[in-house]
């Protein structure tokens, strides 16, 4: 994994609602693919297909409240990662996703602000350490919750699985 | 300085981080005594060798059982379990729990006395938050998250508010656990214990079995709990020391101190509030009515199982409705006992015998239907009723097939009625 950037630039790929469930994100048949780049291939299957087709690599996923509720399966974190979204940006995440993404190396951004307000196709820029994301079209910018401290290392490391190697390696 | 009053969370967490006091939201690193996986333990261990370090933190510490594709469905699930397997051989770790050999993984964990109060227990299941009922800080996590805690033994964790839920009064005939835990997650909502921990006390979960506050604990994940606790009371002790064969000393350290301070403390009164069984529509667990407005209801497939209601007292209450009864000819019914003992007794105690001779299919021990993948699957258009813990789209199933929770005696009714029924209308019927 490569190291991950604090400052994101790209465009909003989809806007979904409440309460996206990990069974919507992955289904659970899937659940014995244990490649995480293949995961991919199932992102949204059951119920919007047409996503994968819409995401660029770095694109963003905005999100109503509670995404990724439901499942601890790290696979529904592993989809949207390798499908190629560079950062979700939710009102808020269920805790085991949230902790997922992080350990993945994928920022998850909580902004309810931006979440009520922007629209699928918004150019953005994110800077996760400050907790800011700009609409570049307008110029508006729109709080969100900057990273603990612990995060910022963990996606700086490119995830856990990285940040671990380096610590225990020799 | 006085002695800061806490939550039962806050004082789990701050033994396990070796803290005198923990205030809600801080970030504290809590060593792990307890980390348990199912079949993604094949995750982990993918993970954890990517880390590359030789061996775990501690073998006596992790239990891995096999319930989520049991016995194997497929080529590819095999050859998981064969790794599996060859990993906790070569690792040494004692308590693994094959084929056969236990049943679901939280009724595993509660049968053979790994979980006592105080403990901190991390699981790869987001149902993890049912050993609350032990008096544990226990949560799910990820696979990745788990190579971590093979690696190093510890986790950092955000420390959870709490919401307490009083619930006093007494249930209405066949209305249970499953009925109240329903109801207060659509009334709090999907999201209503996002990052909280829940305590459950008062008179009327004091007075439930250690199975029914099991139902609970499991089910408060589906409102966000991050942990939820039952009390610590003589019930429970009682049954610890039947599981582990030792004695565990009462403590008030296994309570929250009188004064500990709550986010939102709830009083439920359980006859009034929850007056009827309550089922969770589709596609979402916090979209809870009364049944009374949805009897009538076709049902294709009843589902008596999983880790939230496949213990003995459901599989007794499921008997009693369906005893010298016969499915109703649109409906299938599947068992699945949520351990390898619970099966057992099921035979002993004759309601396997009950539910064979009423029609039904019984599946082995493990989550079987409830995650989609195996041993009954629904059709496109088909209904279900199940005593399981989620009706997300397609979770068990098609995308077009829809599933209602409910409890064991409203999926035995139904499966006798080919409806969503209330026991009554079941037993009435047949002494009219």
């Amino acid at each position: 994994m490569s190291q991950a950037e604090l400052r994101l630039r790209g465009a909003v790929a989809a806007k979904l609602e409440d309460n996206i469930d990990t069974d919507l994100i992955y289904p659970g048949r899937y659940l014995n693919i244990t490649d995480r780049e293949k995961t991919a291939e199932h992102l949204f299957e059951l119920t919007y297909p047409e996503i994968r087709g819409l995401i660029r690599p770095g694109s963003f996923l905005v999100a109503g409240k509670n995404f990724g509720c439901g499942s601890s399966r790290e696979q529904a974190t592993a989809a949207v990662k390798f499908a190629g979204v560079g950062a979700v940006i939710a009102a808020s995440f269920a805790r085991i996703f949230f902790r997922n993404s992080i350990n993945l190396g994928l920022p998850a951004v909580v902004s309810p602000e931006a979440s009520a307000q922007l629209a699928a196709g918004d150019e953005l820029e994110i800077d996760l350490v400050g907790g800011t994301i700009l609409k570049v079209a307008t110029g508006e910018t729109f709080r969100a919750a900057p990273l603990d401290p612990r995060a910022v290392e963990l996606l700086q490391a490119g995830g856990l699985i990285p940040y671990l190697k380096k610590k225990y390696a020799g | 300085m006085a002695s800061t009053e806490m939550t039962l969370a806050e004082k789990i967490l701050a033994r396990a981080a070796g803290r005198e006091s923990v205030a809600p939201d801080e970030i504290v690193v809590a060593s792990i005594d307890l980390a348990m996986s199912h079949e993604n333990a094949d995750l982990v261990r993918k993970s954890f060798l990517e880390i590359g370090v030789a061996r775990v933190w501690d073998a006596e510490r992790i239990v891995i059982i096999l319930d989520h594709r049991v016995p194997a469905e497929s080529e590819k699930t095999a050859a998981t379990h064969k790794a599996i397997r060859e990993f906790v051989h070569e690792q040494g770790i004692r308590h693994f729990y094959d084929v056969g050999r236990g049943g679901i993984c939280h009724q595993v964990l509660a049968e053979n006395g790994h979980v006592f109060p105080g403990m901190v227990v991390v699981g790869t299941d987001s149902h993890t938050t049912t050993h609350g009922v032990f008096g544990a800080f226990a949560t799910g996590i990820g696979a990745t998250e788990m190579a971590g805690v093979w690696t190093e033994g510890r986790l950092w964790f955000k420390v959870p508010s709490t919401i307490r839920i009083e619930v006093s009064g007494e249930f209405q005939p066949w209305v249970s656990a499953k009925d109240l835990i329903l109801y207060l997650i659509g009334r709090l909502g999907a999201d209503g214990a996002d990052y909280r921990a829940v305590e459950f006390d008062g008179p009327a979960v004091r007075a439930m079995s250690v199975a029914s506050r099991m139902v609970l604990t499991n089910l408060a994940m589906e409102m966000g709990a991050k942990v939820a606790f039952t009390p610590v009371d003589e019930r429970l002790l009682a049954y610890l020391a039947s599981r582990s064969g030792s004695t565990i000393p009462e403590s008030d350290s296994f309570a929250a101190d009188p004064e500990a301070e709550y986010e939102q403390v709830l009083e439920i009164d359980a006859g009034r509030d929850v007056p009827e069984p309550q089922v969770a529509c589709p596609h979402a667990v916090d979209n809870v009515r009364p049944l009374s407005e949805l009897k009538g209801m076709p049902v294709n497939q009843a589902v008596l199982g999983s880790c939230t209601n496949g213990r003995l007292e459901d599989l007794e209450m499921a008997a009693r409705i369906l005893r010298r009864r016969r499915l109703h000819p649109r409906t299938r019914l599947l068992v699945m006992p949520a351990s390898q003992h619970i099966f057992l007794e099921a035979m002993r105690l004759g309601y396997i015998q009950t539910f064979v001779a009423a029609g039904a299919v019984i599946n082995p021990p493990g989550c079987g239907p409830c995650v989609g993948v195996h041993q009954g699957i629904l059709a496109a258009g088909e209904i279900c009723v199940s005593s399981t813990n989620r009706n997300f789209v397609g979770r068990m199933g098609s995308k077009d097939s829809r599933v209602y929770l409910a409890s064991p005696a409203v999926v035995a009714a139904s499966a006798v009625a080919g409806e969503l029924a209330h026991p009554e209308d079941v037993l009435e019927e047949d002494a009219a």
